[in-house]
Order: structure tokens, then sequence, then C-alpha cells
């Protein structure tokens, strides 16, 4: 059973207050030591770190091609990591192409690439999308007012273990002599996830 | 049965649902799949999770076509899965109807299931013991 992933939200928040504070009592870490690993690390985590990824693998296609190939090898060329956590988590990078859409979800839980993509939206951790996305990606698509040409393969990845998922969308036409920041900016969140154009 | 699987090879998960966790998900069990890659390795979270000592083991990246998981649907969902979840599809399938068949052919006539029971004495669940 993966009941331990949706209690309520309120009695998990307590549980790690519970441990927190053993772990402070017993002197296994320091009072201020987690709030400033976790301001730290909340600090970078962005989804303008996803954006210029996409931005550089839209200029440079041998990036792209290094990025799909092994994604956490290919941060670092951009001075980020999949390493903010315990462990690094290993990334897959899925490329949107003319004929194959993806989308990302986890249905267990609510696995998401936080350092590439900021806190997840609520939307992600919710029931539904969780447990519609997988059923019906093209009619949870149209209710995010995306409608998927029917000739587009849909592919949804569910982040059911220890990789996480990142979509890299395609270029948008009209974007040619574009610098890196300004394609950037043309990079959301949504698009990152797959529920929206780019 | 540890022999890692390769990309393209045909699985069938799980048919078990255990009390404990599990991060095979249900929607994707006894289901026929294709393996993508493989991930990486790791201790099986049935395991973890009961604090029972688990070795590292193959994760896959497993691709299911939607008519396979729900009986209709174009597109496809990949699962990433232990390989504990995991066995060789050739003995399950050779009673199908079909590959992506109806779930409702599948459950009921049994066909699948009694096949699946002939393959290898891979343990009775999803191979929890002896890993």
């Amino acid at each position: 059973m993966s009941g331990s992933h949706t209690g309520p939200a309120a009695v998990i928040a307590a549980q790690v207050r519970h441990v927190e504070a053993l772990l402070e009592q017993r002197g296994l870490v320091d009072a201020q030591e987690l709030d400033r690993a976790l301001e730290a690390f909340l600090a970078r985590a962005s989804p303008a770190n996803g954006a210029r990824i996409v931005a550089r693998a839209w200029l440079d296609d041998e990036f792209a091609v290094r990025l799909l190939a092994d994604a956490n090898a290919a941060l670092p060329e951009l001075g980020l990591s999949m390493g903010g956590g315990l462990q690094e988590q290993r990334l897959r990078v899925v490329p949107n192409t003319a004929d194959r859409h993806n989308v990302i979800v986890c249905t267990l839980c609510s696995c998401y690439p936080i350092a590439l993509l900021g806190p997840s939206p609520t939307w992600y951790k919710s029931e539904a999308y969780r447990s519609r996305v997988v059923r019906d990606p093209r009619g949870v698509l149209r209710e995010f007012g995306f409608e998927l040409d029917p000739a587009v393969q849909v592919s949804v990845w569910d982040a059911s273990a220890e990789s996480r998922y990142m979509v890299l969308p395609q270029r948008p036409a009209g974007a040619d002599g574009m610098t890196e920041e300004s394609l950037a900016a043309l990079v959301t969140r949504n698009g990152l996830i797959g529920v929206a154009p780019v | 049965m540890t022999e890692p699987l390769r990309p393209g090879d045909r699985v069938l998960t799980s048919r078990a649902d255990p009390a404990h966790h599990t991060r095979l998900p249900r929607y994707a069990r006894g289901a026929v799949g294709t393996v993508v890659e493989m991930q990486g390795r790791h201790p099986l979270p049935d395991l973890r999770s009961r604090r029972l000592p688990a070795e590292p083991e193959p994760v896959y990246t497993v691709a299911f076509a939607a008519s396979e998981l729900f009986g209709d649907g174009d597109h496809t969902v990949t699962v990433d899965l232990w390989h504990s979840y995991l066995r060789p599809a050739e003995d399950a399938t050779a009673g199908r109807p079909a590959p992506a068949g109806p779930p409702a052919t599948a459950g009921p006539s049994g066909v699948a299931g009694s096949s699946g029971m002939a393959g290898p004495p891979v343990t009775a669940g999803n191979g929890e013991e002896e890993r």
C-alpha cells in the first residue's frame, strides 16, 4: 500500500516536527542547521533553472544531446545539479518532438525535480491530477487549455521510483535569433511539466 | 532471477496486493510492458519500509500501452519499477489473446493468471523473499 504517502498533510507535518525535535534533543542536528539547509536549497530551487536548461538545449545541439543522454552529467555545465537533497537524484529529461508530447506525474505521492522547477504547484499534488493524467492525459491537458493535435502521441512519465523527470519543450516557431536569456523567458513551469505548450 | 533485464524485454508486473508499503502502482499491476532502460540500483522499498534487509536491485523504466493498463486510450505510460515487481512476459503472454488485449479478457478468464503461475517459481508475491 502507499497509504503513508497520502495521509493528511497536518499529520505528516506533526510527525516531521516530532522527529526534528528528537534529533535536536539528542544533539544530532543543530536547531538552525535544518532551517539553513532548507532555506539554501529553496533559494536556489526555481523554474528559472529548468528554463535555463531548456534555452541552452535549444541553442546548443551538442548540449541537448548530452542532456538527453545523461542529464545529471550535463547540469554542471550550467552550474546546476540534482544534489540538493540527501543524495543526488537521477534526472531524465524527456524531449517533446513534432509527433510526441510528454507529461510528468508522480501517481504515488508528488515526486518532482524541485531544484529545477521550484516547489510543485498544489494541483500537481492533488489526487485528481495524479489519478487522471495517466488515464486520460489529453482530457487533462484540455482542462489546462491545451488542445493537443490528435496525431501527436502522448507519453506520461510516472516518477514512481528514484528518478525525476523534466520535459524539454519544443522550441517555438519564430524564436530565431533570440538570446539564451530571452529564450529562457519563454519557458514556463507548466511547460516543463508538460501541461502547457511553450 | 537477478539477471538484469534489457531494453526491449517484455515483462509482466506482479498482481500481488500487499498490505505493506509498495511502489508498484495499483493501475500497473498484472500488466505487460516493455523495458525502456535501467535507471540504477536501489533497495526494494517494500523491504526497507518494514526495516528488513534489502540489497540494491535494478530499477527500470517500463513502458505500457494505455490500452493494456485501462482497456482503451492511445497514449503510453512509463512507470519506474524495481526488478522484484517484474518477471519475463514470455510465459505469461503465451495464453493471452493479444499483448494489449482488454483487461476484461485477461482477468476473469484466468488465462494470464494460470499461465503466469506455470512460470519459474519466482516466489509467491512480488519477490520479497530471499533477496
